[in-house]
């Protein structure tokens, strides 16, 4: 169980050969999560990247882990994906099982035992957040395993833009729409100032038995209009003389062959 | 035996008295006889470091956090705080990182402070150079950004850089407020509001964010404004310090405030949470 390292030989011989291996799909990011006076809003933003090329302008990055708890994922993509999908599969086999609704510290734990066992090598770093019968809870998961109960935090490359926002303007008992307009100025902040971060403002906000995605919140970086128009109008190209078009069926058989193909 | 500690060879000195009193049970006291052998190994030992490149500056040794400008319409606020850390030791906490060329610049410097002690050296001296030729012309702040500029830059081609990052906060001949920015590689920019180190993620945004919002904004408004990012800087920069210095230029005046705190507010450590 767990990784098989064959493959980390052959691979350190063609990194030697001078093979450039290929860079993983990261998600270069902006994830935060807050919790307010009814619940917990967690926001993201919506580009993926490899390496400098913007591979997916609008990704989902505010995964369902059950119906109460959403769970944002920064890193390698493939990684936040198969994780957050796994955890989500195990909660429902546990509500199944225990006919309650799950919660929050039932996921947390999962995410930490599985990431914990892989040493920080499955790049996962989440921001789980849910309401459950404990009230809500805002929780921050690294790659190696540890986590953090936090009333707010940010995540991923654009996370210090973001956290200049809510330091400055946090506090205590915020209400649904004060909460929404710091998530919404903190995701801006990582998508103008970071380059990892672009696109759209992705929000999900999770109260006691409601759960709202806006998907997206606000579009930041639009497509501007095209400037010029590239239509040649009728009439540019000379015509200087024209041949009459001989219908298909107007052909006359003369020889038929066909190929065997059994 | 040394005749060194000896006055007169026939009058004996303490070495010799112990010596005659026979204190000493090793020859460790008298040079070290070095044979032939080795010191061709030291011959051959010192060729081969002399045959490698010389190395210089390799890391900074006392080093200031960010510095912060921004630009207004009616001049320029600049703020460093006072801290010079040693590696992770808060070691000298009355430190100023901002200095006042002249009338009209002031420079603030992010990175190895003894680089940026003889940075400051060498702008006193043409400070005093400038007075003394007694025209009444100072060198404004483009031209002494445009100075450290040519600095930096040629002493990172000698591969032996001086580690900083100046911001250059001031006004030019015309009187229109200036902020630019150098580098220890020798980039170079002027902008609407420059941030260095941790700075340039944690209040960059901060301050652009503010510049769209209110593009007019007055001298007092940014000094509130340069407040609120240190106190941010002070939460999230393990190495910033509460206590800090922000310097004006403009409407007339160009002066560096006396060390403030920003108040701040951990109230969210009150309850104990844990991790999970």
């Amino acid at each position: 169980k767990g990784f098989s390292f064959d493959n980390c030989r052959r691979n350190a011989f063609m990194a030697k050969q001078g093979v450039k291996l290929p860079s993983a799909r990261k998600t270069g990011t902006t994830i935060v999560g807050v919790i307010f006076d009814e619940g917990v809003i967690l926001g993201a933003d919506t580009r993926a990247t490899g390496g400098s090329i913007v591979a997916d302008l609008n990704c989902e990055k505010i995964h369902y882990i059950a119906d109460n708890i959403y769970c944002c994922g920064a890193g390698t993509a493939a990684d936040t994906e198969f994780t957050t999908n796994m955890v989500a599969s195990k909660m429902e086999l546990l509500k199944l099982r225990t006919g309650r609704e799950g919660r929050v510290i039932s996921s947390l734990r999962m995410l930490k035992q599985y990431l914990f066992r892989y040493q920080g090598h499955v790049s996962a770093a989440l921001v789980l957040g849910g309401v459950d019968v404990n009230g809500p809870a805002l929780h921050s998961v690294f790659p190696h395993g540890s986590s953090d109960k936090v009333p707010y935090v940010t995540m991923g490359s654009g996370s210090l833009a973001a956290m200049s926002v809510f330091e400055d303007q946090y506090k205590v008992g915020l209400n649904e729409e004060e909460a929404k307009k710091i998530v919404r100025d903190a995701i801006r902040a990582g998508i103008i100032n970071d380059l990892g971060s672009g696109s759209n403002v992705d929000i999900t906000v999770i109260k006691k038995g409601s759960v709202k995605q806006y998907r997206p919140y606000e579009v930041i970086c639009q497509k501007s209009e095209r400037q010029g128009d590239y239509s040649f109008p009728v009439g540019t190209t000379v015509v200087t003389s024209s041949v009459e078009m001989v219908p298909f069926s107007a052909l006359r058989v003369t020889d038929e062959e066909v190929m065997e193909i059994s | 035996s040394s005749g060194i500690n000896a006055e007169c060879p026939l009058r004996p000195g303490y070495f010799e008295i112990a010596k005659m009193a026979g204190l000493f049970s090793t020859n460790m006291h008298l040079p070290r006889q070095v044979d032939m052998k080795e010191r061709v190994a030291d011959f051959w030992r010192d060729e081969a470091t002399l045959s490698q490149p010389k190395k210089h500056t390799l890391r900074p040794i006392v080093t200031g956090t960010s510095v912060l400008g921004i630009k207004t319409k009616d001049g320029v606020v600049i703020a460093a705080d006072t801290l010079g850390s040693y590696g992770s030791l808060a070691r000298f906490r009355d430190v100023s990182r901002l200095m006042k060329v002249n009338e009209s610049t002031i420079i603030g410097g992010f990175g190895d402070y003894a680089d940026f002690q003889h940075i400051m050296k060498l702008l006193n001296q043409q400070t005093i150079d400038d007075k003394v030729i007694g025209d009444g012309v100072y060198r404004d702040a483009v031209s002494i950004h445009n100075w450290l500029r040519c600095v930096l830059y040629n002493r990172r081609s000698k591969m032996n850089p001086l580690w900083n990052t100046i911001i250059v906060a001031g006004a030019s001949y015309s009187g229109e407020p200036y902020l630019g920015y150098v580098d220890k590689i020798g980039v170079s920019f002027e902008d609407k509001s420059v941030a260095t180190g941790f700075g340039s993620y944690i209040a960059q945004p901060m301050l652009r964010k503010a510049i769209e919002e209110n593009p007019n904004m007055t001298i007092d408004e940014a000094k509130h404004l340069m407040v609120r990012c240190l106190r941010v800087l002070f939460y999230r920069d393990c190495r910033s310090l509460n206590r800090f210095q922000i310097g004006v230029v403009g409407g007339g005046d160009c002066s560096i405030s006396e060390p403030i705190s920003a108040d701040t507010d951990w109230s969210i450590g009150a309850n104990p949470s844990g991790y999970e």
